[in-house]
């Protein structure tokens, strides 16, 4: 399902961008694979008290603890229920200098996409319909449209995580 | 075949440090009247390892200046020299700058040349009995000390002449410049004003008289000026140089002005040398720590502490091969066999674990040995008497603490030199001995150390502080508090009661970031006071900060730790001890004491849980901060010792929660901070999760 086209396989490596794509319901979402650290089904995690509604709670990876978001509700989007093919991705984000992991539940796992830099859309400008600050771009793969996501802000804990209203009152 | 000597220069600095470190408590300790030979011996190995050292190594400047101290203690201990305050007094500082040279030389820093000669001076002047000496006239630089032209500022005058203004240039930018590179005094002449009618608002007729305190090239100064060279007369003389300067003298005036920096400035250099010395030490501690506290560094261990460690792991390895060997073929008929040495296993971890933190313990000594010094200083510098005593400081304390707790405490001493002790008049008006006394005292208590400072002063005034929060705006006018709360409130940001800063505390960003400090380290600060008596800070932090003794707790289907060392009973609540205060706010009663009730569920938000009637569940009765409450949990699972795994490593600090563990079964459990749980319950629920989400 990748999105190389025979004409652009042949370009050199540092114009090609590798991204795993999921999905959360019909849309299709993407982010930086280098970002990926890995890939879980869901389990559960313990829950933070008095935490935001996007944060499930934490899990233990190997010995760190790591907090697990909703992707959904963190882009502003309805809860919907956990089934079997719920995944966790374990991203790393980075915050100043330091690293950080955290996890998040996304509805479907897809593939790896390729796309050539050139092939990235800028996003369009909603206003404020929707806070577009996680967005890091638009591409299109097999027909579909894919939302490339900034994996930094959405580790950015300051912000309330809605993509629709723009801010919580 | 050369051999590099460089490895070695970490452990020659780290030893001289140390042994500076022992000049310095020995100098605090001497009585110019009553000498102790022994004493004098010390310091006087210590300076002569030092020189030694340094002369190995190549650090020639280092040696010569060691020596004159050295020479000086020989003197003494010899007998040919009797030490007087002011010796003393020029060793302590000699002291400073011997240290800032070390550390210029371990490559951390630079080194200000000029204050070295004029220490050296000082020592020679006092080794050869001259009392002072001019500083100017003492040209004869000693041997190895290279930067003799080096300067400590300049002095300006510059007039522009009245055109300058027409090519663009400004003389304010330009002395703006100079103000960069430094400080700077300015004093403008404007006595070639022409009368207002007469007045060219293009033309420049003012002169300026500046005093730029920089230790900068020469060279400096004339690029600043390079663009208005032809349209200014520039006078630059060196401050107070032993370089007559290159002066460019085309005025009269010069001369005038340049007799004013010849004027002998010994009394002034001296505190000069000493607040200079003083200042480079607290910037040298300060780097010296984040040094340190970045993780590099090393630990002295007793040799005591590693021996039983190996002991401990030969043990562990024996317990271990046992246990294989039982694995290979096991048989049920095993099982007790089995079980004995699971249990010997887990005794033998426990001995490891606490031998291994044994050896990040160091007794708090390191930290309180500084502060003689400072009190000293101060306490001359503020013209107060002041008395330091010092208590348990063999009380051994982990590492990582020791880095981050000694500059919030020194902040917390200076806070009670400056504003508790008064000065010696006021301390004999209010009946009190003229000498205050500030009292360090460190000790175990539980799994916490506690650390106090106390002092006999003038202690708090809650009105006083009230008032300056209010009008800093941190609470509104309507508020009354109580005095313990009034004094709470001077660890708030911006917050201060003194009148001017002086250069010790006033800043108001002390406090609130001494508070944070010790928060970090899982600590907590408390204040105590008695006004016109004095006041007390008690700092409690946690022993170690790894592992934790925690009592597991659940609610609903939610496991919580609560800290052992929180916890002062569980109870079954009976009926007759409930009782409500204003319908709403529920107590229970123990031992004539009625402890408000936390429902644990209501302030974590957990569903499902079992209790809703206070005699169905557990009540746990826990104290933080000094006050007491008791949280209702469903029931008590067990007590075990949790590794602690901070949230904020890829989270963020949650209130209520202090950090999260691992359970046995892999699951994560959280660990309530109580005094974070009891200001939540304080909180409406509203607020509370404002906070959470913040």
């Amino acid at each position: 399902m990748s999105a190389v086209s025979s004409s652009e396989s042949a370009l050199p490596y540092a114009d090609i961008g590798e991204y795993m794509a999921f999905a959360l319901g019909a849309e299709e979402y993407a982010v930086d694979i280098l970002r990926v650290q890995e890939i879980r089904g869901w389990e559960a995690v313990t829950r933070i008290p008095n935490s935001p509604s996007y944060v499930k709670g934490v899990l233990n990876l190997r010995g760190t603890i790591i907090p697990v978001f909703d992707l959904r509700q963190r882009l502003g989007m309805p809860f919907r229920a956990y089934e079997k093919e719920t995944a966790v991705i374990i991203l790393t984000i980075l915050d100043g200098e330091k690293r950080r992991s955290i996890g998040v539940a996304v509805d479907r796992v897809s593939s790896v996409l390729s796309s050539a830099r050139k092939h990235i859309q800028t996003t369009p400008n909603f206003g404020a319909q929707l806070n577009a600050d996680f967005i890091d771009g638009l591409v299109t793969a097999n027909g579909k449209l894919v939302t490339l996501l900034k994996v930094d802000r959405l580790g950015c804990f300051s912000s309330e995580g809605s993509g629709i209203e723009s801010e919580l009152a | 075949m050369t051999i590099d000597l460089s490895q070695f220069h970490q452990v020659f600095f780290e030893e001289s440090f140390e042994g500076l470190g022992v000049m310095e408590s020995g100098l605090l300790r001497m009585d110019p009247g009553a000498v102790d030979g022994e004493e004098i011996n010390v310091l006087f190995r210590a300076a002569h390892s030092i020189k030694g050292g340094s002369a190995t190594f190549g650090f020639n400047d280092i040696a010569a200046f060691t020596h004159v101290m050295e020479s000086l203690l020989d003197e003494v201990r010899e007998q040919r020299r009797q030490l007087t305050s002011r010796s003393l007094a020029v060793l302590l500082s000699s002291i400073d700058v011997l240290r800032a040279m070390l550390t210029a030389a371990s490559g951390d820093g630079a080194l200000d040349n000029a204050l070295v000669a004029r220490q050296q001076q000082e020592l020679e002047a006092v080794l050869n009995n001259r009392e002072s000496s001019p500083v100017i006239e003492h040209c004869a630089a000693p041997q190895a000390n290279s930067a003799i032209d080096q300067v400590i500022g300049w002095h300006l005058v510059f007039r522009p002449l009245p055109n300058m203004m027409r090519t663009g240039n400004d003389p304010l930018r330009i002395i703006r410049e100079l103000a960069g590179l430094g400080e700077l005094d300015v004093k403008v002449d404007i006595s070639l004003l022409p009368g207002f009618e007469q007045f060219d608002p293009e033309e420049c007729h003012l002169c300026w008289d500046l005093h730029l305190h920089a230790a900068v090239e020469q060279a400096r100064i004339n690029e600043i000026f390079e663009w208005v060279e032809e349209q200014c007369d520039l006078v630059i003389v060196p401050l107070p140089g032993k370089d007559p300067a290159s002066s460019t003298s085309n005025d009269q005036d010069v001369e005038r002005d340049a007799e004013t920096p010849r004027v002998s400035l010994v009394p002034a250099a001296d505190s000069e040398a000493e607040r200079h010395a003083g200042n480079e030490r607290r910037r040298t501690d300060r780097r010296e720590n984040e040094r340190t506290a970045s993780g590099a560094g090393s630990i002295r261990v007793d040799i005591q502490k590693i021996d039983n460690l190996i002991n401990v792991v030969g043990e562990l390895v024996i317990t271990q091969s046992m246990l294989s060997m039982l694995g290979e073929n096991f048989q049920m008929g095993q099982l007790e066999r089995l079980k004995e040495g699971l249990s010997e296993m887990e005794r033998h971890t426990h001995e490891l674990q606490e031998s291994v933190m044994q050896i990040r313990m160091l007794p708090i000594s390191s930290i309180f040995s500084r502060f003689p010094r400072i009190v000293h200083d101060l306490s001359n510098q503020m013209e107060k008497k002041i008395e330091l005593r010092l208590t348990g400081e063999n009380t051994e304390v982990d590492k990582t603490v020791i880095e981050k707790i000694g500059d919030p405490l020194v902040h917390l001493v200076r806070n009670s030199l400056d504003h508790g002790i008064e000065a010696p008049a006021e301390r004999i008006a209010a009946g009190k001995p003229e000498t205050g006394t500030i009292e360090l005292k460190a000790c175990h208590q539980g799994g916490n150390i506690v650390i106090e400072i106390r002092d006999d002063g003038s202690g708090l005034d809650p009105e006083r502080i009230l008032r300056k929060a209010i009008e800093k705006g941190l609470v509104d006018s309507e508020t009354q508090l109580s005095e313990q709360q009034s004094y709470e409130l001077i660890f708030q940001a911006g917050f201060s009661t003194v009148e001017t800063i002086s250069d010790l505390s006033g800043r108001g960003v002390g406090l609130d970031v001494v508070r944070r400090n010790i928060n970090e380290l899982g600590g907590t600060v408390e204040i105590e006071s008695k006004p016109g008596r004095g006041s007390a800070i008690i700092i409690r932090l946690p022993l170690t900060l790894a592992i934790l003794d925690g009592q597991s707790v659940s609610v609903g289907d939610e496991i919580y730790i609560i800290p052992l060392l929180s916890i002062i009973e569980s109870i079954q609540v009976k009926p007759d001890m409930v009782n409500l205060i204003a319908g709403r706010a529920e107590t229970c009663k123990l031992r004539g004491e009625y402890l408000p009730v936390i429902r644990l569920y209501e302030i974590l938000g957990v569903q499902g849980y079992r209790t809703g009637e206070l005699t169905d569940g557990l009540l746990v009765v826990v104290e933080g901060e000094g006050r007491r409450c008791g949280i209702l949990v469903d029931e008590l699972i067990g007590q075990q010792q949790v590794v602690i795994k901070p949230l904020e490593v890829n989270y963020q600090r949650v209130d209520g929660i202090s950090a999260a563990t691992i359970l046995g079964d892999g699951s994560v459990a959280l660990i309530l901070d109580v005094p974070g749980i009891m200001r939540l319950a304080n909180a409406t629920p509203e607020l509370r999760v404002l906070q959470c989400s913040a």
